[in-house]
């Protein structure tokens, strides 16, 4: 097992030998992992329904909690980490988060410039006449 | 063998560069898997910048505060938590080639993932008695395409989990089951983190 320096399989565990301790700290990390997802959706629900917070703020409030949760998912669920076996996963993820980001802020950016740059209807109506 | 362990201890000092030949099927297969699953989230991103672009064009129509049920949207965000935690469990299970608990865990993961789509399956038929339909206003076309894209992932990924429950009886854990069963997997704990993007924008965002 010590000559198995190849890259890791995305989900797959780290060690895949099956001694009970192992079974457990496997046990132990997807554990760790619901109780911090629960944690996360819970407070997220009610940041949404509370009266107490800042109003505008809580939007944001909720997105961190979204991205943190996904990366709680990322981390004990799908078992992506930091290590040099699991290069070839974080980059494709680091890839792939660069184009949703993209194509998201992207789309708001240009579809909220659009919009507040948009003529009124009655304009519109002025331009077709002239012609 | 010694002379490899040798070698491939003289290649780590040299600097982390393995000569063990190509990697082993299971690592390429769920490598390729992940870079679909990617692209998977990139199509849902467009959707989701989409349903941000034209959650307020309710066209006069009844508009998200109106219609989502956030009691409905807990549950079904604990049961596609809750399944996502009996995947990894089931995953377990495989690696210790235990076919019962196997089983066991693949029931529990369908039955949640099936209890979610019968609560989604009843939100949008209470929405279509009402006239929310898809053609009702953009904001509710965007909506049915988000979160119905999302349903119809999980729709499959259903019908997947009792294929390989299937593969498990009739094969056994075969290499090409387990690699099988790792990608779906994979799929499984993605659709969740789908989820938890969409419950936040449409559901939590979209009820203010």
């Amino acid at each position: 097992m010590s000559l198995q320096s190849h890259d890791r399989a995305p989900g797959d565990d780290s060690t895949r030998a099956l001694t009970r301790e192992d079974m457990l700290s496997e046990l132990l990390v997807y554990t760790i992992g619901l109780v911090l997802a629960v944690i996360l959706t819970a407070v997220s629900f009610w940041a949404a329904n509370t009266t107490l917070l800042w109003p505008p703020g809580v939007a944001l409030g909720l997105a961190v909690l979204a991205i943190a949760q996904m990366g709680v998912h990322l981390v004990f669920f799908l078992h992506i980490t930091t290590g040099p076996d699991n290069t070839n996963n974080v980059l494709a993820l680091a890839f792939g988060i660069l184009t949703v980001l993209l194509v998201v802020a992207g789309s708001l950016v240009i579809m909220a410039s659009l919009n507040a740059n948009m003529m009124p209807p009655s304009d519109m109506m002025n331009l077709h006449m002239q012609h | 063998m010694s002379s490899t362990a040798v070698f491939g201890a003289e290649a780590d000092v040299a600097g982390d560069v393995s000569y063990d030949g190509p990697a082993p099927k299971r690592i390429v297969v769920a490598y390729g898997f992940w870079i679909f699953l990617l692209s998977d989230i990139v199509m849902f991103s467009a959707l989701f910048a989409t349903y941000a672009v034209l959650a307020h064009a309710s066209a006069g129509g009844p508009d998200g505060a109106q219609l989502f049920d956030q009691r409905r949207v807990a549950i079904e965000t604990g049961c596609l938590l809750l399944s996502s935690y009996t995947c990894g469990l089931m995953w377990m299970a495989v690696g210790a080639r235990n076919t019962g608990a196997t089983y066991l865990g693949a029931a529990v993961t369908f039955l949640l993932g099936a209890a979610f789509l019968a609560l989604e399956a009843s939100e949008f038929a209470g929405m279509v008695m009402i006239g929310a339909t898809p053609e009702r206003s953009a904001f509710l076309s965007a909506f049915f395409t988000l979160v119905g894209c999302h349903g119809v992932h999980v729709t499959f990924g259903l019908l997947w989990l009792a294929v390989m429950m299937a593969q498990i009886a009739t094969k056994g854990f075969r290499p090409m089951v387990e690699r099988r069963l790792l990608c779906f997997s994979l799929f499984w704990h993605a659709l969740d983190i789908i989820w938890v993007g969409l419950f936040t924008v449409v559901y939590l965002m979209g009820a203010r």
